[in-house]
């Protein structure tokens, strides 16, 4: 049933991405990208990542592409010209990603079994089943404490200072736009 | 588990993003191929945080943080270089051309 499911979310992630860089128009563009994110979040939920999937309808689907749509009204780029590159650039687009896409199809020969039995061939090693204890543990800190405690733990305790800098950059990113965005730069 | 699939599903999108970059001259559709590419790794961070525990769904935060500091100050670059040139195709981007 989670594998029917991740299919057909799948397969809509895949088309809605395909429609999204082949559209002319950029307001388009951007809804078949919503689309996309939507998916992924469906995805995310089945991958048992809940708080994640809601951050990703917040924040990406909500936050940033009203962003992004906010920009393609302000600049009335709604009936834009075609903009898709000559034949020859396109031709070496298409041999880039056919090559990059082989690469990274590559990752999906990664299986835990396969990884437990390389590790098993270490010398310090002894147990494949001690090999993803990470894993387990964060399946019984969600059965123990919910979701989001689950993820709020780590994050203010091992990851604290990279949350902290994360506001800066925040606040830098804010007076960068704002200044940016200034007449008369 | 759905480990592999969700892998091959990031690398496909991956994959487009990186053909939207190459394909397009509209500075804010390449923007949102970026923003794909991004979607794409998060999707394999979350993938493999099944396994290796929740450190791969702080990641995730981490770079939808940075993916929203990006669009902004982006964004602000892109309403910036339409005051100037009227246009943001990227064709029309050439002043560090030599």
């Amino acid at each position: 049933m989670t594998e029917v499911v991740f299919y057909i979310f799948a397969t809509i992630a895949v088309l809605s991405a395909a429609l999204c860089i082949l559209q002319r128009s950029p307001m388009v563009s951007a809804l078949w990208l919503i689309s996309t994110m939507f998916c992924l979040a469906a995805i995310y939920v089945l991958l048992n990542a809940q708080f994640i999937a809601a951050i990703q309808v917040l924040v990406y689907a909500g936050a940033i592409m009203v962003l992004f749509l906010f920009v393609i009204m302000l600049l009335n780029l709604s009936h834009a010209e075609p903009d898709m590159r000559g034949p020859s650039s396109m031709a070496a687009a298409l041999v880039i990603v056919g090559l990059l896409s082989v690469e990274l199809l590559a990752l999906t020969r990664y299986t835990p079994r396969r990884l437990a039995g390389e590790l098993s061939q270490w010398p310090t090693f002894t147990d494949p089943a001690t090999a993803f204890v990470a894993g387990q543990v964060t399946q019984q800190e969600t059965a123990a404490r919910g979701v989001v405690g689950a993820l709020a733990g780590p994050l203010f305790q091992v990851y604290l200072i990279p949350f902290e800098i994360t506001s800066v950059l925040l606040l830098a990113a804010i007076v960068g736009a704002v200044v940016l965005a200034k007449r008369n730069v | 588990m759905l480990l592999g699939p969700a892998l091959a599903l990031s690398a496909i999108l991956f994959s487009l993003g990186v053909a939207g970059v190459l394909l397009r001259r509209n500075a804010i559709v390449l923007f949102m191929c970026i923003e794909l590419m991004l979607n794409a790794v998060n999707l394999s961070f979350v993938a493999l945080a099944q396994l290796h525990g929740a450190s791969g769904h702080i990641m995730v935060f981490f770079v939808m943080t940075v993916a929203a500091a990006e669009a902004a100050v982006g964004l602000a670059i892109i309403i910036g270089i339409f005051r100037h040139k009227q246009s943001v195709d990227l064709g029309n981007i050439n002043l560090l051309r030599g």
